[in-house]
Protein backbone atom coordinates (compact mmCIF):
# COMPACT_ATOMS: atom_id res chain seq x y z
CA UNK A 1 0.00 0.00 0.00
CA UNK A 2 1.67 3.52 -0.98
CA UNK A 3 1.74 5.70 2.28
CA UNK A 4 -1.04 8.88 2.35
CA UNK A 5 0.08 12.11 1.19
CA UNK A 6 1.15 14.91 3.42
CA UNK A 7 -1.13 17.44 3.87
CA UNK A 8 0.88 20.18 6.04
CA UNK A 9 4.27 21.10 6.35
CA UNK A 10 5.58 22.05 10.09
CA UNK A 11 8.42 24.38 9.21
CA UNK A 12 10.11 25.66 12.56
CA UNK A 13 12.69 28.46 10.98
CA UNK A 14 14.11 29.07 14.10
CA UNK A 15 14.04 28.47 17.63
CA UNK A 16 15.02 31.80 18.71
CA UNK A 17 12.11 33.29 20.48
CA UNK A 18 11.89 36.33 22.66
CA UNK A 19 9.07 34.65 24.77
CA UNK A 20 9.88 32.04 27.86
CA UNK A 21 6.71 30.08 28.13
CA UNK A 22 7.16 27.04 30.33
CA UNK A 23 5.03 24.78 28.71
CA UNK A 24 7.47 25.23 25.27
CA UNK A 25 7.30 22.00 23.06
CA UNK A 26 10.41 22.89 21.71
CA UNK A 27 13.42 20.70 22.48
CA UNK A 28 14.92 21.61 25.62
CA UNK A 29 18.41 21.00 24.31
CA UNK A 30 17.87 24.21 21.80
CA UNK A 31 20.71 26.13 22.97
CA UNK A 32 22.89 22.61 22.17
CA UNK A 33 24.91 22.20 19.43
CA UNK A 34 22.32 20.21 17.68
CA UNK A 35 20.47 23.44 16.98
CA UNK A 36 23.51 26.28 15.76
CA UNK A 37 23.10 26.05 12.31
CA UNK A 38 19.52 27.03 10.48
CA UNK A 39 19.05 25.97 7.34
CA UNK A 40 19.58 29.06 4.51
CA UNK A 41 16.67 30.18 2.22
CA UNK A 42 17.44 28.69 -0.84
CA UNK A 43 16.81 24.96 1.42
CA UNK A 44 13.44 26.11 2.45
CA UNK A 45 12.38 27.62 -0.88
CA UNK A 46 13.07 23.88 -2.38
CA UNK A 47 11.73 22.14 0.49
CA UNK A 48 8.89 24.10 0.13
CA UNK A 49 8.58 22.93 -3.80
CA UNK A 50 9.13 19.30 -3.09
CA UNK A 51 6.59 19.49 -0.13
CA UNK A 52 3.74 20.69 -3.28
CA UNK A 53 4.86 18.22 -5.26
CA UNK A 54 4.24 15.27 -2.58
CA UNK A 55 0.60 16.78 -2.22
CA UNK A 56 1.09 19.38 0.86
CA UNK A 57 -1.39 21.99 0.96
CA UNK A 58 -0.58 23.91 4.25
CA UNK A 59 2.70 25.46 5.11
CA UNK A 60 2.89 26.70 8.85
CA UNK A 61 5.67 28.92 9.25
CA UNK A 62 6.74 28.80 13.28
CA UNK A 63 9.54 28.48 15.69
CA UNK A 64 10.54 29.61 18.25
CA UNK A 65 9.21 32.68 16.98
CA UNK A 66 9.36 33.11 13.08
CA UNK A 67 9.88 36.68 13.10
CA UNK A 68 13.09 36.31 13.58
CA UNK A 69 14.03 35.01 10.22
CA UNK A 70 15.19 38.13 8.41
CA UNK A 71 13.82 36.53 5.22
CA UNK A 72 10.81 35.77 6.50
CA UNK A 73 8.76 37.57 3.88
CA UNK A 74 11.01 36.27 0.55
CA UNK A 75 10.25 32.35 2.45
CA UNK A 76 6.27 33.74 2.17
CA UNK A 77 6.42 34.44 -1.07
CA UNK A 78 8.19 31.20 -2.29
CA UNK A 79 5.21 29.29 -0.42
CA UNK A 80 2.79 31.40 -1.99
CA UNK A 81 4.36 30.46 -5.54
CA UNK A 82 4.32 27.13 -5.04
CA UNK A 83 0.61 26.85 -4.22
CA UNK A 84 1.13 26.56 0.01
CA UNK A 85 -1.78 28.08 2.13
CA UNK A 86 1.03 29.78 4.72
CA UNK A 87 -0.03 30.38 8.55
CA UNK A 88 2.33 32.75 10.57
CA UNK A 89 2.19 30.85 14.09
CA UNK A 90 3.83 34.22 15.91
CA UNK A 91 4.00 35.10 19.74
CA UNK A 92 3.17 38.66 18.18
CA UNK A 93 5.48 40.54 19.40
CA UNK A 94 7.61 41.62 16.13
CA UNK A 95 4.26 41.75 13.96
CA UNK A 96 3.68 45.63 13.68
CA UNK A 97 1.46 47.27 11.25
CA UNK A 98 3.81 47.41 8.55
CA UNK A 99 5.99 44.08 8.91
CA UNK A 100 2.01 42.68 8.41
CA UNK A 101 1.40 44.89 5.51
CA UNK A 102 4.50 43.62 4.04
CA UNK A 103 3.72 40.01 4.92
CA UNK A 104 0.11 40.44 3.15
CA UNK A 105 2.12 41.89 -0.20
CA UNK A 106 4.30 38.47 -0.17
CA UNK A 107 1.26 36.52 -0.12
CA UNK A 108 0.72 35.17 3.49
CA UNK A 109 -2.79 33.69 4.47
CA UNK A 110 -3.31 33.57 7.63
CA UNK A 111 -2.03 34.97 11.11
CA UNK A 112 -2.04 32.97 14.30
CA UNK A 113 -1.05 34.93 17.25
CA UNK A 114 -0.75 33.43 20.77
CA UNK A 115 -1.96 34.65 24.27
CA UNK A 116 -0.88 32.93 27.01
CA UNK A 117 -3.68 34.47 29.31
CA UNK A 118 -6.18 37.14 29.16
CA UNK A 119 -5.12 39.12 31.64
CA UNK A 120 -2.11 41.13 30.64
CA UNK A 121 -0.24 40.87 34.18
CA UNK A 122 -0.53 37.18 34.19
CA UNK A 123 -0.12 36.60 30.53
CA UNK A 124 3.42 38.71 31.13
CA UNK A 125 4.11 36.06 33.71
CA UNK A 126 3.73 32.86 31.85
CA UNK A 127 5.54 34.42 28.97
CA UNK A 128 8.72 35.19 30.90
CA UNK A 129 8.49 39.05 29.52
CA UNK A 130 6.19 41.85 29.03
CA UNK A 131 4.42 41.14 25.46
CA UNK A 132 0.53 41.48 25.88
CA UNK A 133 -0.13 44.83 24.49
CA UNK A 134 1.98 43.98 21.42
CA UNK A 135 0.60 40.71 20.88
CA UNK A 136 -3.44 42.43 21.43
CA UNK A 137 -1.76 45.49 19.00
CA UNK A 138 -0.77 42.59 16.29
CA UNK A 139 -3.98 40.66 16.40
CA UNK A 140 -5.73 44.34 15.50
CA UNK A 141 -3.60 45.20 12.34
CA UNK A 142 -3.47 41.52 11.65
CA UNK A 143 -7.55 41.85 11.07
CA UNK A 144 -7.25 45.61 9.79
CA UNK A 145 -5.34 43.98 6.58
CA UNK A 146 -8.12 41.45 6.35
CA UNK A 147 -6.30 38.37 7.38
CA UNK A 148 -8.08 35.65 9.12
CA UNK A 149 -6.82 35.65 12.46
CA UNK A 150 -6.34 32.48 14.78
CA UNK A 151 -5.41 33.07 18.81
CA UNK A 152 -3.97 30.20 19.96
CA UNK A 153 -3.94 29.51 23.84
CA UNK A 154 -2.00 26.44 25.20
CA UNK A 155 -4.35 25.81 28.73
CA UNK A 156 -2.86 24.80 32.08
CA UNK A 157 -3.61 24.82 35.81
CA UNK A 158 -2.64 28.55 35.59
CA UNK A 159 -5.09 29.71 33.35
CA UNK A 160 -7.80 27.01 32.65
CA UNK A 161 -9.89 29.06 35.15
CA UNK A 162 -9.95 32.31 33.05
CA UNK A 163 -11.50 30.44 29.63
CA UNK A 164 -14.46 32.72 29.79
CA UNK A 165 -12.37 35.87 29.35
CA UNK A 166 -9.81 34.17 26.61
CA UNK A 167 -13.75 33.52 24.65
CA UNK A 168 -14.61 36.61 25.07
CA UNK A 169 -11.23 38.32 23.86
CA UNK A 170 -10.97 36.19 21.19
CA UNK A 171 -14.04 37.41 20.23
CA UNK A 172 -13.64 41.07 20.31
CA UNK A 173 -10.48 41.19 18.16
CA UNK A 174 -12.87 39.57 15.30
CA UNK A 175 -10.83 36.21 15.78
CA UNK A 176 -12.46 33.52 12.82
CA UNK A 177 -10.57 30.34 14.87
CA UNK A 178 -9.49 30.16 18.71
CA UNK A 179 -6.95 26.89 19.17
CA UNK A 180 -7.46 26.01 22.83
CA UNK A 181 -5.00 23.10 23.15
CA UNK A 182 -3.92 21.42 26.97
CA UNK A 183 -0.97 21.15 27.38
CA UNK A 184 1.27 18.49 25.82
CA UNK A 185 3.71 16.73 27.85
CA UNK A 186 6.86 17.29 25.85
CA UNK A 187 10.18 19.92 25.63
CA UNK A 188 9.87 22.24 28.58
CA UNK A 189 6.77 21.10 29.30
CA UNK A 190 8.00 18.19 31.00
CA UNK A 191 10.23 20.45 33.70
CA UNK A 192 6.72 21.86 34.61
CA UNK A 193 4.36 19.08 34.58
CA UNK A 194 3.62 19.72 38.31
CA UNK A 195 2.94 23.14 37.93
CA UNK A 196 0.66 22.88 34.64
CA UNK A 197 -1.24 19.53 34.83
CA UNK A 198 -4.93 20.93 35.51
CA UNK A 199 -7.85 19.40 37.87
CA UNK A 200 -10.77 17.46 36.42
CA UNK A 201 -12.79 20.25 37.38
CA UNK A 202 -11.19 23.00 35.71
CA UNK A 203 -11.06 20.75 32.69
CA UNK A 204 -14.90 20.34 33.03
CA UNK A 205 -15.65 23.98 33.56
CA UNK A 206 -13.94 24.78 31.06
CA UNK A 207 -15.38 22.34 28.28
CA UNK A 208 -18.45 23.40 29.04
CA UNK A 209 -17.48 27.36 28.72
CA UNK A 210 -16.56 26.30 25.17
CA UNK A 211 -19.64 24.90 24.65
CA UNK A 212 -21.83 27.77 25.69
CA UNK A 213 -19.75 29.44 23.60
CA UNK A 214 -19.88 27.72 20.60
CA UNK A 215 -23.81 27.60 20.79
CA UNK A 216 -24.03 31.11 21.04
CA UNK A 217 -21.77 32.02 18.39
CA UNK A 218 -22.21 29.66 16.05
CA UNK A 219 -20.35 29.08 12.96
CA UNK A 220 -18.23 32.76 12.99
CA UNK A 221 -16.00 31.43 15.07
CA UNK A 222 -14.44 28.08 15.03
CA UNK A 223 -13.49 26.82 18.77
CA UNK A 224 -10.94 24.07 18.88
CA UNK A 225 -10.93 22.37 22.06
CA UNK A 226 -7.44 20.02 22.08
CA UNK A 227 -7.93 17.04 24.72
CA UNK A 228 -5.68 17.42 27.71
CA UNK A 229 -2.76 14.14 28.45
CA UNK A 230 -3.79 12.24 31.46
CA UNK A 231 -7.63 12.86 31.45
CA UNK A 232 -8.47 10.23 28.93
CA UNK A 233 -8.52 6.52 28.58
CA UNK A 234 -8.13 5.97 25.32
CA UNK A 235 -5.54 7.94 23.17
CA UNK A 236 -5.71 10.91 20.76
CA UNK A 237 -4.18 9.67 17.22
CA UNK A 238 -1.45 11.70 17.94
CA UNK A 239 -0.37 13.88 14.53
CA UNK A 240 -3.51 11.56 12.72
CA UNK A 241 -1.09 9.02 12.85
CA UNK A 242 2.73 8.47 12.14
CA UNK A 243 3.87 9.77 8.83
CA UNK A 244 0.39 10.15 7.77
CA UNK A 245 -0.57 13.68 7.03
CA UNK A 246 2.47 16.02 8.53
CA UNK A 247 5.67 16.76 7.97
CA UNK A 248 8.14 18.60 11.04
CA UNK A 249 11.49 20.26 9.50
CA UNK A 250 13.27 22.12 12.23
CA UNK A 251 15.32 25.23 12.18
CA UNK A 252 18.76 22.90 11.42
CA UNK A 253 17.15 20.92 8.81
CA UNK A 254 16.05 17.97 10.53
CA UNK A 255 12.66 16.04 9.34
CA UNK A 256 10.33 14.88 11.97
CA UNK A 257 7.17 13.06 11.83
CA UNK A 258 6.27 15.38 14.87
CA UNK A 259 7.65 18.31 16.80
CA UNK A 260 8.65 16.10 19.99
CA UNK A 261 9.86 12.92 17.95
CA UNK A 262 13.67 14.51 18.19
CA UNK A 263 13.13 12.87 21.47
CA UNK A 264 13.11 9.38 20.54
CA UNK A 265 16.66 7.67 20.76
CA UNK A 266 17.43 5.04 18.15
CA UNK A 267 15.98 7.09 15.25
CA UNK A 268 18.32 8.85 12.79
CA UNK A 269 16.14 11.93 11.39
CA UNK A 270 16.89 12.50 8.02
CA UNK A 271 18.60 16.41 6.98
CA UNK A 272 16.58 18.06 4.54
CA UNK A 273 20.41 19.11 3.60
CA UNK A 274 21.12 15.76 2.35
CA UNK A 275 18.06 13.86 1.40
CA UNK A 276 15.05 15.24 -0.94
CA UNK A 277 11.52 15.05 0.61
CA UNK A 278 10.27 13.00 -1.15
CA UNK A 279 12.66 10.03 0.22
CA UNK A 280 12.31 11.54 3.72
CA UNK A 281 8.63 10.89 3.27
CA UNK A 282 8.57 7.65 1.24
CA UNK A 283 11.67 6.04 2.38
CA UNK A 284 13.04 6.98 5.42
CA UNK A 285 13.21 4.48 8.47
CA UNK A 286 12.21 7.75 10.35
CA UNK A 287 9.11 7.95 8.63
CA UNK A 288 8.47 4.46 8.03
CA UNK A 289 9.18 3.08 11.27
CA UNK A 290 5.71 3.79 12.96
CA UNK A 291 3.88 4.35 9.92
CA UNK A 292 0.73 1.71 9.26
CA UNK A 293 -0.50 -0.94 11.77
CA UNK A 294 2.46 -3.48 11.29
CA UNK A 295 5.06 -2.36 14.08
CA UNK A 296 2.25 -2.50 16.64
CA UNK A 297 2.59 -4.57 20.05
CA UNK A 298 0.28 -5.76 22.20
CA UNK A 299 -2.58 -4.75 23.50
CA UNK A 300 -2.83 -2.74 20.05
CA UNK A 301 -2.13 -5.48 18.29
CA UNK A 302 -5.34 -7.66 19.00
CA UNK A 303 -7.20 -4.01 19.77
CA UNK A 304 -10.19 -5.12 21.74
CA UNK A 305 -12.20 -2.39 20.40
CA UNK A 306 -10.70 -2.37 17.02
CA UNK A 307 -8.46 1.16 17.02
CA UNK A 308 -5.93 0.64 15.34
CA UNK A 309 -6.24 2.48 12.57
CA UNK A 310 -8.45 5.29 14.55
CA UNK A 311 -6.03 6.18 17.33
CA UNK A 312 -2.92 4.50 15.13
CA UNK A 313 -1.36 3.54 18.75
CA UNK A 314 -1.45 7.09 20.13
CA UNK A 315 1.57 8.96 20.65
CA UNK A 316 5.14 7.57 20.41
CA UNK A 317 6.66 9.98 22.55
CA UNK A 318 4.80 9.58 25.31
CA UNK A 319 4.87 6.28 25.16
CA UNK A 320 8.69 6.40 25.46
CA UNK A 321 8.53 8.81 28.16
CA UNK A 322 5.75 6.63 29.98
CA UNK A 323 7.12 3.43 29.62
CA UNK A 324 10.81 3.25 27.82
CA UNK A 325 9.92 1.95 24.96
CA UNK A 326 8.67 4.04 21.68
CA UNK A 327 6.70 1.08 20.07
CA UNK A 328 4.39 0.32 23.05
CA UNK A 329 0.99 1.17 23.30
CA UNK A 330 0.43 4.71 24.63
CA UNK A 331 0.06 4.46 28.47
CA UNK A 332 -3.00 6.87 28.15
CA UNK A 333 -5.03 3.80 26.85
CA UNK A 334 -6.83 1.99 29.33
CA UNK A 335 -5.36 -0.88 28.49
CA UNK A 336 -2.16 -0.37 28.73
CA UNK A 337 -0.11 -1.99 31.58
CA UNK A 338 1.58 1.35 32.42
CA UNK A 339 -2.07 3.11 32.48
CA UNK A 340 -1.39 3.74 36.21
CA UNK A 341 1.42 6.23 35.17
CA UNK A 342 -1.06 8.66 33.58
CA UNK A 343 -3.49 7.59 36.21
CA UNK A 344 -0.83 8.87 39.09
CA UNK A 345 0.11 12.19 37.25
CA UNK A 346 -3.33 13.83 37.54
CA UNK A 347 -2.59 12.95 41.60
CA UNK A 348 1.05 13.90 41.27
CA UNK A 349 1.72 16.65 43.97
CA UNK A 350 1.55 20.60 42.35
CA UNK A 351 3.61 23.47 42.33
CA UNK A 352 3.43 26.73 40.83
CA UNK A 353 7.13 27.57 40.45
CA UNK A 354 7.89 27.69 36.43
CA UNK A 355 11.26 26.93 35.10
CA UNK A 356 11.05 29.12 31.91
CA UNK A 357 12.20 28.03 28.32
CA UNK A 358 15.94 29.86 27.78
CA UNK A 359 18.30 29.80 25.06
CA UNK A 360 21.21 30.46 27.71
CA UNK A 361 23.56 27.41 28.05
CA UNK A 362 22.79 25.59 30.68
CA UNK A 363 25.13 23.65 32.64
CA UNK A 364 25.45 20.57 31.25
CA UNK A 365 24.10 20.80 27.65
CA UNK B 1 -27.83 34.80 1.97
CA UNK B 2 -28.34 37.19 -0.67
CA UNK B 3 -24.81 37.86 -1.88
CA UNK B 4 -22.70 35.47 -0.71
CA UNK B 5 -18.49 35.11 -0.63
CA UNK B 6 -16.17 33.23 0.31
CA UNK B 7 -15.09 34.07 4.38
CA UNK B 8 -12.06 35.83 4.61
CA UNK B 9 -8.69 33.97 4.05
CA UNK B 10 -10.60 31.30 2.01
CA UNK B 11 -8.91 30.37 -1.44
CA UNK B 12 -9.82 28.03 -4.10
CA UNK B 13 -7.21 26.25 -5.15
CA UNK B 14 -6.73 22.90 -7.82
CA UNK B 15 -4.49 20.28 -6.81
CA UNK B 16 -2.72 18.85 -9.15
CA UNK B 17 -0.77 16.08 -7.16
CA UNK B 18 -4.47 14.68 -5.85
CA UNK B 19 -6.31 16.10 -9.11
CA UNK B 20 -9.09 17.73 -7.40
CA UNK B 21 -10.62 21.05 -6.47
CA UNK B 22 -9.58 22.51 -2.75
CA UNK B 23 -10.86 24.96 -0.59
CA UNK B 24 -8.11 26.34 1.12
CA UNK B 25 -8.72 27.77 5.16
CA UNK B 26 -6.66 28.57 7.82
CA UNK B 27 -4.86 25.25 8.57
CA UNK B 28 -7.62 23.30 6.60
CA UNK B 29 -8.87 21.95 3.15
CA UNK B 30 -12.56 21.51 2.07
CA UNK B 31 -12.14 18.70 -1.19
CA UNK B 32 -15.11 20.02 -3.73
CA UNK B 33 -16.36 18.57 -6.52
CA UNK B 34 -16.17 19.94 -9.94
CA UNK B 35 -19.63 21.30 -9.50
CA UNK B 36 -18.57 23.16 -6.06
CA UNK B 37 -16.24 24.44 -7.32
CA UNK B 38 -17.41 26.31 -10.07
CA UNK B 39 -20.59 27.83 -7.88
CA UNK B 40 -17.66 28.72 -5.68
CA UNK B 41 -16.08 30.53 -8.03
CA UNK B 42 -18.86 32.63 -8.31
CA UNK B 43 -19.45 33.77 -4.85
CA UNK B 44 -17.67 37.05 -5.39
CA UNK B 45 -20.05 39.20 -3.00
CA UNK B 46 -21.04 40.51 -6.21
CA UNK B 47 -24.24 38.19 -7.87
CA UNK B 48 -26.93 37.32 -5.85
CA UNK B 49 -28.05 33.65 -4.90
CA UNK B 50 -30.02 33.77 -8.49
CA UNK B 51 -27.95 35.16 -10.24
CA UNK B 52 -25.00 32.43 -9.10
CA UNK B 53 -27.71 29.43 -10.35
CA UNK B 54 -28.40 30.98 -13.38
CA UNK B 55 -25.14 31.47 -14.77
CA UNK B 56 -24.56 27.90 -13.56
CA UNK B 57 -27.64 26.73 -15.15
CA UNK B 58 -26.23 27.96 -18.63
CA UNK B 59 -23.23 25.58 -18.42
CA UNK B 60 -25.43 23.15 -17.35
CA UNK B 61 -27.66 23.16 -21.00
CA UNK B 62 -30.40 25.18 -19.12
CA UNK B 63 -31.11 22.95 -16.22
CA UNK B 64 -32.81 23.92 -13.34
CA UNK B 65 -29.98 23.79 -10.29
CA UNK B 66 -31.57 26.74 -8.00
CA UNK B 67 -32.18 24.13 -5.46
CA UNK B 68 -28.85 22.25 -5.18
CA UNK B 69 -27.14 25.75 -5.15
CA UNK B 70 -28.71 26.86 -2.43
CA UNK B 71 -28.60 23.42 -0.68
CA UNK B 72 -24.87 23.51 -1.30
CA UNK B 73 -24.50 27.20 0.03
CA UNK B 74 -26.50 26.69 2.83
CA UNK B 75 -24.30 24.15 3.70
CA UNK B 76 -21.19 25.79 3.25
CA UNK B 77 -22.83 28.80 5.45
CA UNK B 78 -23.59 26.62 8.38
CA UNK B 79 -19.70 25.53 8.39
CA UNK B 80 -18.56 29.02 8.31
CA UNK B 81 -17.11 28.67 4.67
CA UNK B 82 -19.00 31.54 3.24
CA UNK B 83 -20.68 34.52 3.95
CA UNK B 84 -23.08 36.82 3.29
CA UNK B 85 -21.30 39.77 1.49
CA UNK B 86 -23.53 42.31 3.58
CA UNK B 87 -23.20 40.80 6.93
Amino acid sequence: MPPPRPYTLVAELSYQCPLHCPYCSNPVDIAGDRYRAELETEHWTRVFREARALGVVQLALTGGEPMLRRDLDELVAAGRAGGLYSTLVTAGTLLTRERAERLKEAGLDHVQVSIQSPDPEENDRIAGIRSFEKKIAAARAARELGFPLTINCVLHRQNLDQIEEILLLTEELGAQRLELANTQYYGWAVLNQQALIPTRAQLERGEEAVQRFRARVGPRITVLWVLPDYYEDLPKPCMGGWGRSTIVVAPNGEALPCQAAATIPGVEFPNVRDHSLNWIWNASDAFTRFRGTDWMQEPCRSCPLGRQEEDWGGCRCQALRLTGDAAATDPVCKFSSHHDTVVGAREAAQTDELTYRTMRRQAGV
Amino acid sequence: MNRPRLVDGARLQYDDVREEHLLLIPEGAVRLNATAAQVLELCDGERSLEEIAAALSQRYAGADVADDVREMLGGMGERGLVVDAAA
